[in-house]
C-alpha cells in the first residue's frame, strides 16, 4: 500500500512537471498569434522557448513511462479507451514540434506564416485536448468489466453513463486549461522579452486572470456536482483544503506579482496555481486511478492496477536517482539561458 | 483485414518511418563529437563550422525524431493495450528509463550545442555536444533492451493476475540478446552516418564547390565508414546471428530459407522461398557454409523448418527471408566500397577519382535500407510471438478498438508522414545545397533592436 501511495504521487508530480514546464511554452504559442507585431518579436517569442520546449515535453513521455511500468492496468485501458483523442494529440505534438523548429529553416514569408499559424493554432488545440482529458477522469468513463472501455468523441454533451470524450463538463476543462496555460506562457513572456512586447504580455495577463479567476470557480463546482465522491477525501482529511487555499492564494500572487512588475515571483505564482489545481484533483480522485461510471466496483483502483512489488521497489531507485539528475540538467539549462532572450545566430 | 494485421501495420509502419531519424542522429552524434574534438585541438574555424553545418542537420533530422517517437510510447497503450496491462512491469521499465535517464540529458544539451555557443565556453560547447551523443546511445540502448526482452525474454516471474514481473533489474538490463543486438545496431547507426556524410562529401567534388569540405566529409566519412561496415559484420553481425540461431532455431531456419534441416547446410546466397513447396526456387548455394557460420564446423546440424511445428513458423516467411537476404547482401556492399575507398583516401586519389566518388553519392539511401531490413529480420523472426515462446501476437493487441478505427488512424499516420516527408527532404536538401559557410542573414529576419 505505502508503495501505491509513493507511485501515485509520483506519477502526479512528472504530470505537474509537464504541465508546469510544457504548459508555459503551449502558452506561448497560443500568445505569439496576437501578441507579436513584427518578425523580430516573433522570433525572440520563439527564441525564448526554443532551447526548453522539447526538454519540456519530455516530461510528458518520462510520465506516460512512469504510469507504464507503475500501473499498466491503467496506461492499457486507458490508452486503448481514449484512442481518437491520443491519436488527434499525436498529430496535434507532431504539427507542434515541426512547424516551431523549421519555421527558422525556412525564409519564404507565406511559407512561415503558414507555419506560425500552425503553431499557434495547434498549441491552442493540444491546451484544450489536455485540459479536457484530465477532466474525462475526473468525470470517469464507462468502465466494463475487463478493464477496459472505448470512448466516442462526443455523445450527447451530457456526462452520464454513456458519456463521449467532449461534454459539457470536459469542455470547461479544456477551457480552463486554454486559459490558465496562455496566463503562464505571457508570465513568461514578461520575462523573457522586453520593451513593448513585454508591456503588451503583462498587460495581457489582466483579462486572462479575470476569465481565469472565473473558469477556476465554475470548474471546481462542476466537478462537484458531476462527480461528488471528490470531495471525500477532503471531508476526511479536512487538512487537506490547504490545497484549494493554495489555489486561491497563487491566484492572488498571480495578480498582484504582475502588478507590482515581478514577473518571475508572478511566473512562479502561475506554477503554483497549476500544482494546486493538478494536486487537488489527483486528491480529490485517490485512491482512485480511473473512476468507472458504470458503477464504482468497476473502478481501476490503485491496488487493481499497481504493479509487482520488485518492478516497484526496482524502479524507485532508479527513478529518484535519475529524477536527480533529470532535476539538475533542467536547472542547469535554465540558468545558461537565464535572462532576456537574445536571437539566436547559429540557427537560420 | 483483420484487427491485428491493422494493429501490426499500425506500429510497424509509425516506428520504420520513426528509425530512419534516430539512426542517423545516434551515428551523427558521434561524427560531431569528432568534428569538435579536432576543432577544440586545432582551433580551426573550419571544423567547427563543419561541426556546426553538421548539427544543423542533427537538429533537423533531432525534431522528426522526437515528433514521430512520441506515438510509439503512446501505441504500447493504444495498438497494444492488452500486451501492456501483462508486461508494462517489465518493458514499461526500460522504456521509463529512456525518459528519464536519456531524454532529459539529450533535450538540454542539444538546446545548448545549437542555441548556446555564444553564451558558453569551447569546451563547454564541446562537452554538450559529447552529452548529446552519450544521451543519444543511452536512449537506443533502453529501446533494445525492451525490445530484447520481447526477443529473448528472462529475468521475469509471473504474478497471479498474469502480469509479468521483474525479477532481476540487471539481468534486464544485461540481457545477452539486447548486448549483441546493441553493438549490432549502434554500428548500424554509424554506417548511416559515415555514408550520409562522404555523400555530402563526394556530392560538393562531383560539383566542384566548397572542395575544402567536400574533401573533410569524405575523410572523415570514410574513416568512420570502413570500421563501422566491417564491425558490423565481424564481430557484431556474426556474433548476434550465433546468438539468433541457439535461441530462435524458427527465425533462423526462415530467414536462411532452411525448409529441411540436415548436418552441414548450405548457406542460400539467392534464390526465392516457395512455402507450397517448401523449398528455395532458383537457388544458389554454397554447401556447408551455414554449419560453419553458426556453429564453426562445416558437420553440424542447423535445424530446418520441417522440424519445428507449423504453428510456430515466422507468419510472414518471404518477407523475413527477402528482409535478411537484403540486410546481408547491402552489408557486403558496404564493407566493400568502403575498403576501396580508404584504399583510394589512403593512395591520395580519392578526391578525383570520379567513380568512387558517384558510388558513395549514390550509396547513401542504402544503409537506410539495410537498417530497416535488419529490424524487419529482427522483428518478423520474432513471429508468431509478442514475447518469444511465451505470448502470440495475436493475444497482444487492444481488442477494444477496432479494425476500421485502427485503419483511420494508420492512413491518417500515413498521409502525415507523406507531408513530413517531402518537408524533410527540401529542409535538408537546402541545407546541405547551402553548405557549412555561414550565409548572408536574410533581410527580414534582422531585429529591430
Amino acid at each position: 500500500m505505502m508503495m501505491g501511495f509513493i507511485w501515485f504521487w509520483l506519477v502526479a508530480v512528472m504530470i505537474v512537471g509537464y504541465v508546469v514546464l510544457d504548459g508555459f511554452d503551449l502558452g506561448v504559442g497560443v500568445l505569439h498569434l496576437f501578441l507579436v507585431r513584427t518578425e523580430a518579436e516573433r522570433r525572440t517569442t520563439l527564441a525564448s522557448i526554443g532551447p526548453v520546449w522539447d526538454g519540456n515535453e519530455v516530461w510528458l513521455l518520462a510520465g506516460g513511462g512512469t504510469l507504464y511500468f507503475a500501473f499498466p492496468l491503467l496506461y492499457a485501458s486507458a490508452f486503448s479507451g481514449f484512442y481518437l483523442p491520443l491519436m488527434i494529440v499525436l498529430w496535434l505534438l507532431i504539427l507542434r514540434g515541426v512547424s516551431l523548429e523549421l519555421r527558422n529553416h525556412i525564409e519564404v514569408g507565406i511559407w512561415r506564416a503558414l507555419l506560425d499559424g500552425l503553431f499557434g493554432l495547434s498549441s491552442a488545440l493540444l491546451t484544450i485536448f489536455f485540459g479536457a482529458a484530465l477532466a474525462n477522469v475526473l468525470r470517469g468513463v464507462p468502465l466494463q468489466a475487463d478493464g477496459y472501455f472505448f470512448l466516442p468523441l462526443w455523445t450527447n454533451w451530457q456526462p452520464g453513463t454513456y458519456p463521449g470524450i467532449l461534454d459539457w463538463y470536459t469542455v470547461i476543462g479544456g477551457l480552463v486549461a486554454l486559459v490558465a496555460l496562455t496566463l503562464h506562457g505571457a508570465l513568461w513572456l514578461t520575462i523573457k522579452t522586453s520593451g513593448d512586447l513585454a508591456l503588451r504580455a503583462r498587460r495581457i495577463v489582466t483579462p486572462l486572470w479575470l476569465a481565469l479567476a472565473a473558469l477556476t470557480v465554475v470548474s471546481l463546482a462542476a466537478t462537484i456536482i458531476v462527480r461528488p465522491a471528490s470531495l471525500n477525501n477532503y471531508f476526511n482529511y479536512p487538512i487537506t483544503f490547504v490545497v484549494p487555499g493554495g489555489v486561491i492564494a497563487s491566484m492572488a500572487g498571480i495578480w498582484f506579482l504582475n502588478r507590482n512588475a515581478q514577473p518571475i515571483k508572478a511566473f512562479l505564482s502561475s506554477g503554483l496555481y497549476l500544482f494546486f489545481m493538478l494536486a487537488g484533483a489527483c486528491w480529490g480522485l485517490y485512491p482512485t486511478l480511473l473512476p468507472a461510471t458504470t458503477g464504482a466496483d468497476r473502478d481501476i483502483t490503485l491496488n487493481r492496477a499497481i504493479s509487482g512489488p520488485h518492478t516497484l521497489a526496482v524502479g524507485l531507485v532508479w527513478w529518484s536517482f535519475g529524477m536527480v539528475l533529470a532535476i539538475g540538467y533542467v536547472v542547469f539549462v535554465y540558468r545558461e539561458f537565464h535572462g532576456k532572450t537574445d536571437l539566436p545566430e547559429g540557427v537560420h | 483485414m483483420t484487427a491485428e494485421l491493422i494493429h501490426r501495420l499500425h506500429f510497424a509502419f509509425t516506428i520504420t518511418f520513426h528509425y530512419l531519424f534516430p539512426q542517423l542522429t545516434m551515428g551523427l552524434g558521434l561524427l560531431i563529437v569528432v568534428l569538435k574534438s579536432v576543432a577544440l585541438k586545432t582551433r580551426s574555424e573550419e571544423w567547427d563550422r563543419a561541426a556546426r553545418f553538421w548539427g544543423r542537420i542533427f537538429a533537423i533530422n533531432f525534431v522528426f525524431g522526437v515528433v514521430t517517437g512520441i506515438p510509439m510510447e503512446f501505441e504500447f497503450g493504444t495498438n497494444w493495450a492488452r500486451f501492456s496491462r501483462l508486461s508494462g512491469g517489465v518493458i514499461g521499465q526500460p522504456l521509463a528509463m529512456e525518459g528519464v535517464f536519456s531524454f532529459f540529458l539529450e533535450s538540454a544539451f542539444l538546446g545548448l550545442f545549437l542555441y548556446g555557443e555564444k553564451r558558453i565556453s569551447k569546451l563547454m560547447h564541446w562537452f554538450s555536444a559529447v552529452m548529446v551523443f552519450v544521451g543519444s546511445w543511452i536512449s537506443g540502448f533502453f529501446i533494445i533492451v525492451t525490445d530484447a526482452w520481447m526477443q529473448h525474454p528472462i529475468a521475469y516471474d509471473r504474478l497471479p493476475n498474469g502480469q509479468f514481473e521483474v525479477l532481476s533489474f540487471w539481468q534486464l538490463l544485461l540481457n545477452p540478446w539486447g548486448l549483441l543486438q546493441y553493438a549490432h545496431n549502434m554500428t548500424g547507426a554509424v554506417i548511416t552516418a559515415s555514408f550520409v556524410m562522404a555523400a555530402t562529401g563526394a556530392f560538393y567534388l562531383l560539383e566542384g564547390r566548397i572542395e575544402s569540405y567536400g574533401r573533410m566529409f569524405l575523410k572523415v566519412g570514410v574513416i568512420a565508414g570502413l570500421v563501422s561496415s566491417i564491425l558490423i559484420i565481424f564481430p557484431t553481425g556474426d556474433l548476434h546471428g550465433k546468438y539468433v540461431a541457439r535461441n530462435q532455431p524458427a527465425a533462423i531456419a526462415a530467414m536462411e530459407g532452411l525448409f529441411h534441416g540436415e548436418t552441414g547446410a548450405g548457406l542460400v546466397l539467392m534464390g526465392q522461398p516457395n512455402e507450397e513447396t517448401g523449398q528455395i526456387d532458383n537457388p544458389i548455394v554454397v554447401n556447408d557454409l551455414l554449419s560453419f557460420l553458426i556453429y564453426g564446423t562445416t558437420k553440424a546440424e542447423v535445424k530446418g523448418l520441417d522440424q519445428i511445428p507449423h504453428d510456430q513458423w515466422p507468419t510472414a516467411l518471404p518477407l523475413l527471408y527477402y528482409a535478411y537476404h537484403i540486410m546481408a547482401g547491402l552489408g557486403t556492399w558496404f564493407a566493400l566500397l568502403m575498403i576501396v575507398s580508404a584504399f583510394l583516401l589512403w593512395r591520395k586519389c580519392l578526391y578525383t577519382s570520379r567513380w568512387a566518388l558517384w558510388a558513395l553519392l549514390l550509396s547513401f539511401p542504402l544503409p537506410y535500407i539495410a537498417n530497416t531490413a535488419g529490424w524487419m529480420t529482427a522483428e518478423l523472426g520474432r513471429q508468431p510471438w509478442l514475447i518469444y515462446g511465451l505470448m502470440r501476437t495475436s493475444e497482444g493487441y487492444s481488442n477494444t478498438v477496432s479494425a476500421s478505427n485502427g485503419l483511420f488512424t494508420l492512413l491518417g499516420f500515413m498521409g502525415l508522414y507523406l507531408l513530413l516527408g517531402i518537408l524533410f527532404t527540401v529542409l535538408i536538401y537546402r541545407e546541405i545545397s547551402n553548405g557549412p559557410e555561414p550565409q548572408a542573414i536574410p533581410a527580414d529576419a534582422i531585429h529591430a533592436d
